[in-house]
């Protein structure tokens, strides 16, 4: 049976990743319309929908997340459910959205999945989305692992609708990757709705605004109430001398270390079931709170008047695990601690992550650290690029900042040429209007856009610039130099990166230019959609002067050979690694890296 | 507080039998993945409860790749303590290292390949007789640390078998002796994953893993790639001093040793002259002397060695 035919069968027991019980939930639900940006850990649950039938839903990437957002209210307002996914920075970029539609609400149900990556395995910080819940006023959905993805994401679009609002599924790295199996259900598609039609509540003018903010705080009220008799909010009663109250994965790390333990177990970390959490509180003898990141169900909780311990035990930075679950309940005195753990001696070897063997952003950035310029870089795989030995980005905020950075950089009068670096994907998801700006402003900037013809930090997902859409058919291709050219830029080169002379040529070009300067470096990324390989390259070991030149562009191909020249080691190729990008042959001052025929 | 510790530790204690805790760890594109995934069907296929949990947030530019599989009657944390795997499995050798303690002490299994993937970070020190920043503990000293060991070269074995990308299920063969599952399951899964061209090896490659450590565990001399110091080739050379002479009245500015040096530390001065902006970071590799155009620089090394003076 192949893999979406097994996706298909009710009833089922499947083994599933958390993302794909989020898109199973959704799909179950009936869901119609779908959207996202992709963002680590939340790709998979798009890359997963897009997997049924177009007849049964439309899934789109979106260009970033407020338009993912944007989309999926239309459609809720149209009268079908919706979902959009994102990462939880992307929550920010779609907090607009979210803080306006919170107070129209939702028509057909309208469910927000937003992963959250305690420990930062791969974001640019670990905030945490129950707060934007709470700012938003709107309920915040927890589940713990992969069954509770699958039926808190289908649960998510009954209460849209019950309640009229928006609903947030929180996820985390660790639920979102990690596999479980699931029993699934039938997928059942509620008749549409038709269109709101209502301009007094979809139309949030001042007047209609007012009235439509009471409206929020009673249904605050009303989604508390409910959550009071709500099976999401389960009472395990166990051991009277200490509660727990906790949520998420935080509660299988409680369950692994204190399977007796009196339990409280959220699945909403908002708004609370007050009552519920004041007979829990009076049941035991002291009432502890466990949850990862920030003390959002510690500080409610406690502004109930309830002595409620957490963070005091708790780390609020990073993941959550067994080990920190348990070295809490031991510094609160109700566990013995772990023993300690016998050191090995032995000393890790650091493995940072690196751009790939023959990766196209290697020889843009390898020319601009010649330049010696000021650079605001962005989001993408080229970030590696701030780190030696290519060691070219001076500053990385979070997406679409390095143009209005290098805006503000140039308009100090800072000395050094300035330059912002930008994927193509990050390009299109917000540095558009600050290129205008840039335009507008006169300001006297280079900004070089990384065409790799994907989004290849998160592993390889189509946008409007690689001329295919979500689920793979061909779409409309965006053209860099016509939209750089159509918003006032005079000044535009396309490059090949793999030609670092020429690169560097241009750059130096680029930089004398008065005003905006825009060179595209066009090269497609390696590793996806297809696996690029090329004839690899060798080094004629007896012309190697060991100068370390090569091993600037930290190629992963490329490493120290057992021989020596004058004390150095001298430098190999690794074959199965190399694609044959030449770059480090065009930097060999000996030329003894050649084809490997000839070497 | 009316608690009592002891008391309260009791109750909370539980009564369901452990569940078995297996690591897998390498580098991105390595196969931790389908290991995971195996590991997951087995356990599925003896009627437990399955977990697997990996982080593969950067996995792919070369980075960090691990997975913590658990299974048993009852498995809550997705995640494996540390000190608590029963088997960890390394499809690279420091990889195993990093994660060696994350075993149980005393019963742990630890399972690992020998063959070295040596990231550019470890070739960063160029000195005169820079050591590789390379994990230096080789497979016997390794094997002393640990409950039970296997460290062999899976690449090797799989590669003699024709695909060296089969290296991980040799290594899913070595962990196979210490596990209840029968050699039937373990084959009707890597049946069921792995792709029609590769499955032949795939199944050659598991039972020459199971082969190696039967063999290896009736003969612990066995278990251990003895090969394996041979390859790893540190440089020994003398402790050396650089000094460069620049002649100003020569040097023309045109700026080439400061853009070619490797080590990026010659800069021009105010006078259009080069100098040696950073005298610590020159590693006297003489790109400069042999690219000058006008013969401006020459590089001076010392050698002070206590075997050669
Ligand atoms: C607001 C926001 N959304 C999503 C992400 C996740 N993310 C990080 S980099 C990236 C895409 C980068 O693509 P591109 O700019 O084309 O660079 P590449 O990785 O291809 O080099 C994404 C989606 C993020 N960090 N912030
Ligand atoms: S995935 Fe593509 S863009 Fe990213 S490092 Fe590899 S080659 Fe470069
Ligand atoms: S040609 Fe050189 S730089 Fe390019 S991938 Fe091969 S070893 Fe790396
Ligand atoms: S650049 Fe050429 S001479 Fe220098 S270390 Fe690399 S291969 Fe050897
Ligand atoms: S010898 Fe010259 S090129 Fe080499 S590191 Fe020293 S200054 Fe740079």
């Amino acid at each position: 049976m192949n893999r979406q035919a097994r996706l298909q069968a009710a009833g089922d027991v499947l083994p599933l990743m958390g993302n794909e019980a989020i898109a199973r939930g959704a799909w179950e639900a009936g869901v119609k319309v779908a959207a996202a940006y992709p963002g680590t850990p939340s790709t998979e649950i798009l890359e997963s929908l897009a997997r049924y039938p177009a007849t049964d839903l439309y899934a789109e990437w979106s260009t970033n997340e407020k338009v993912a957002l944007d989309v999926a209210i239309g459609a809720a307002l149209s009268g079908v459910r919706a979902i959009a996914c994102m990462k939880h920075v992307g929550l920010n970029v779609a907090s607009d959205s979210l803080m306006s539609q919170s107070y129209i609400g939702a028509h057909a149900g309208l469910v927000l999945v937003v992963c959250d990556d305690p420990g930062i395995h791969s974001s640019q910080n670990e905030q945490d989305t129950r707060l934007f819940a709470r700012f938003a006023g709107v309920p915040v959905l927890e589940p713990s692992d992969a069954q509770e993805a699958c039926d808190f994401t289908r649960l998510a679009f009954e209460l849209s609708e019950a309640f009229d609002t928006p609903v947030i599924v929180r996820s985390t790295t660790r639920l979102s990757h990690t596999r479980s199996v699931v029993r699934v259900g039938e997928r059942v598609v509620p008749p549409s709705k038709g269109f709101v039609d209502a301009p007094g509540k979809t139309v949030t003018i001042p007047a209609n605004a007012r009235r439509l903010h009471p409206k929020l705080i009673a249904r605050e009220a009303k989604l508390a109430a409910w959550f009071e008799t709500s099976p999401l909010t389960r009472w395990e009663k166990g051991d009277r001398r200490f509660g727990v109250v906790t949520g998420s994965t935080a509660y299988l790390y409680v369950k692994e270390v204190a399977p007796r333990a009196s339990i409280l177990k959220l699945g909403a970390a908002y708004p609370l079931p007050e009552e519920t959490i004041r007979a829990f509180a009076a049941s035991v003898d002291r009432l502890l709170v466990v949850e990862e990141l920030e003390p959002v169900l510690e500080t409610a909780i406690r502004a109930m008047g309830l002595p409620a311990e957490g963070k005091a035990f708790f780390p609020r930075l990073g993941e959550l695990s067994p080990e920190l679950v348990r070295a809490g309940l031991a510094a609160a005195g109700l566990m013995e601690a772990a023993p300690a753990a016998i050191p090995l001696g032995i000393e890790p070897m650091a493995r940072p992550p690196v751009l790939c063997a023959g990766c196209p952003h290697t020889g843009a950035y390898l020319a601009l650290r010649g330049i010696e310029a000021r650079v605001a870089g962005d989001i993408g795989c080229y970030t590696l690029a701030a780190v030696e030995p290519l060691r070219s980005i001076d500053t990385t905020v979070c997406m679409g900042a390095s143009i209005g950075n290098a805006v503000g950089m140039a308009a100090t009068g800072e000395k050094k040429p300035v330059v912002a670096t930008i994927g193509d994907s990050t390009f299109l998801h917000s540095g558009i209007p600050p290129l205008i700006d840039a335009v507008y402003n006169q300001a006297n900037i280079t900004v070089v856009i990384l065409d790799n013809a994907i989004t290849a930090m998160t592993g390889g997902q189509d946008h409007p610039g690689t001329g295919r859409t979500l689920r793979g058919e061909p779409a409309p291709k965006v053209d860099y130099e016509a939209i750089c050219r159509a918003v006032g830029v005079d000044w535009v080169r396309r490059v090949d990166p793999y030609d670092v002379g020429h690169m560097y040529q241009t750059l130096r070009e680029a930089i004398v230019h008065k005003g905006v300067s825009v060179v595209i470096s066009e090269r497609p990324c390696v590793l996806d959609p297809v696996k690029i390989k090329g004839a690899p390259l060798a080094v004629a070991q007896e012309g190697c002067v060991a100068c370390q030149s090569c091993m600037n562009l930290g190629c992963p191909a490329l490493t120290w050979a057992d021989g020596l020249y004058d004390g150095r080691h001298k430098v190999k190729i690794d074959a199965a690694a190399c694609i044959g990008c030449t770059l480090c042959a065009q930097v060999c001052p000996s030329d003894c890296i050649q084809p490997m025929a000839l070497a | 507080m009316s608690a009592e510790p002891q008391t309260a530790m009791e109750a909370a204690a539980g009564a369901v039998s452990p569940a078995r805790n297996v690591m897998v760890v390498g580098v991105g594109g390595q196969g931790v993945l389908m290991i995971s995934k195996a590991l997951a069907l087995i356990g599925q296929t003896q009627g437990l409860q399955v977990k697997q949990s990996e982080v593969h947030g950067m996995a792919k530019r070369g980075g960090v790749v691990f997975s913590h599989v658990r299974f048993g009657e009852e498995v809550w944390s997705p995640t494996i303590a540390k000190g608590e795997a029963d088997a960890l499995i390394a499809l690279e050798w420091a990889e195993g290292l990093r994660w060696i303690e994350h075993l149980r002490p005393e019963t742990g299994v630890f399972i690992a390949d020998t063959r070295r993937i040596v990231p550019p970070f470890a070739c960063r020190s160029r000195r005169h007789g820079a050591p590789m920043a390379y994990a230096r503990e080789t497979p016997a000293e390794a094997l002393e640390k640990v409950g039970e060991g296997y460290a062999l070269d899976a690449t090797a074995i799989a590669t003699g078998l024709g695909e060296p990308r089969a290296a991980n299920t040799v290594l899913l063969g070595v962990l196979s002796i210490s596990m209840d599952a029968p050699v039937a399951d373990w084959l009707a899964v890597l049946d069921a994953l792995t792709p029609q061209k590769s499955r032949a090896i795939n199944l050659e490659a598991f039972k020459a893993g199971r082969a190696w450590a039967e063999a290896a565990r009736d003969d612990p001399s066995l278990r251990f790639d003895a090969g394996f110091a041979e390859r790893v080739a540190y440089a020994d050379a003398p402790d050396v001093s650089v000094a460069l002479d620049i002649n100003a009245a020569w040097c023309k500015g045109c700026d080439i040793c400061v853009k070619l040096c490797p080590e990026r530390c010659l800069a021009l001065d105010a006078q259009q002259v080069a100098y040696l902006k950073e005298p610590q970071a020159c590693t006297g590799c003489r790109v400069c002397e042999w690219l000058c155009p006008d013969f401006a620089i020459a590089v001076r090394t010392t050698v002070h060695d206590a075997r050669t003076a």
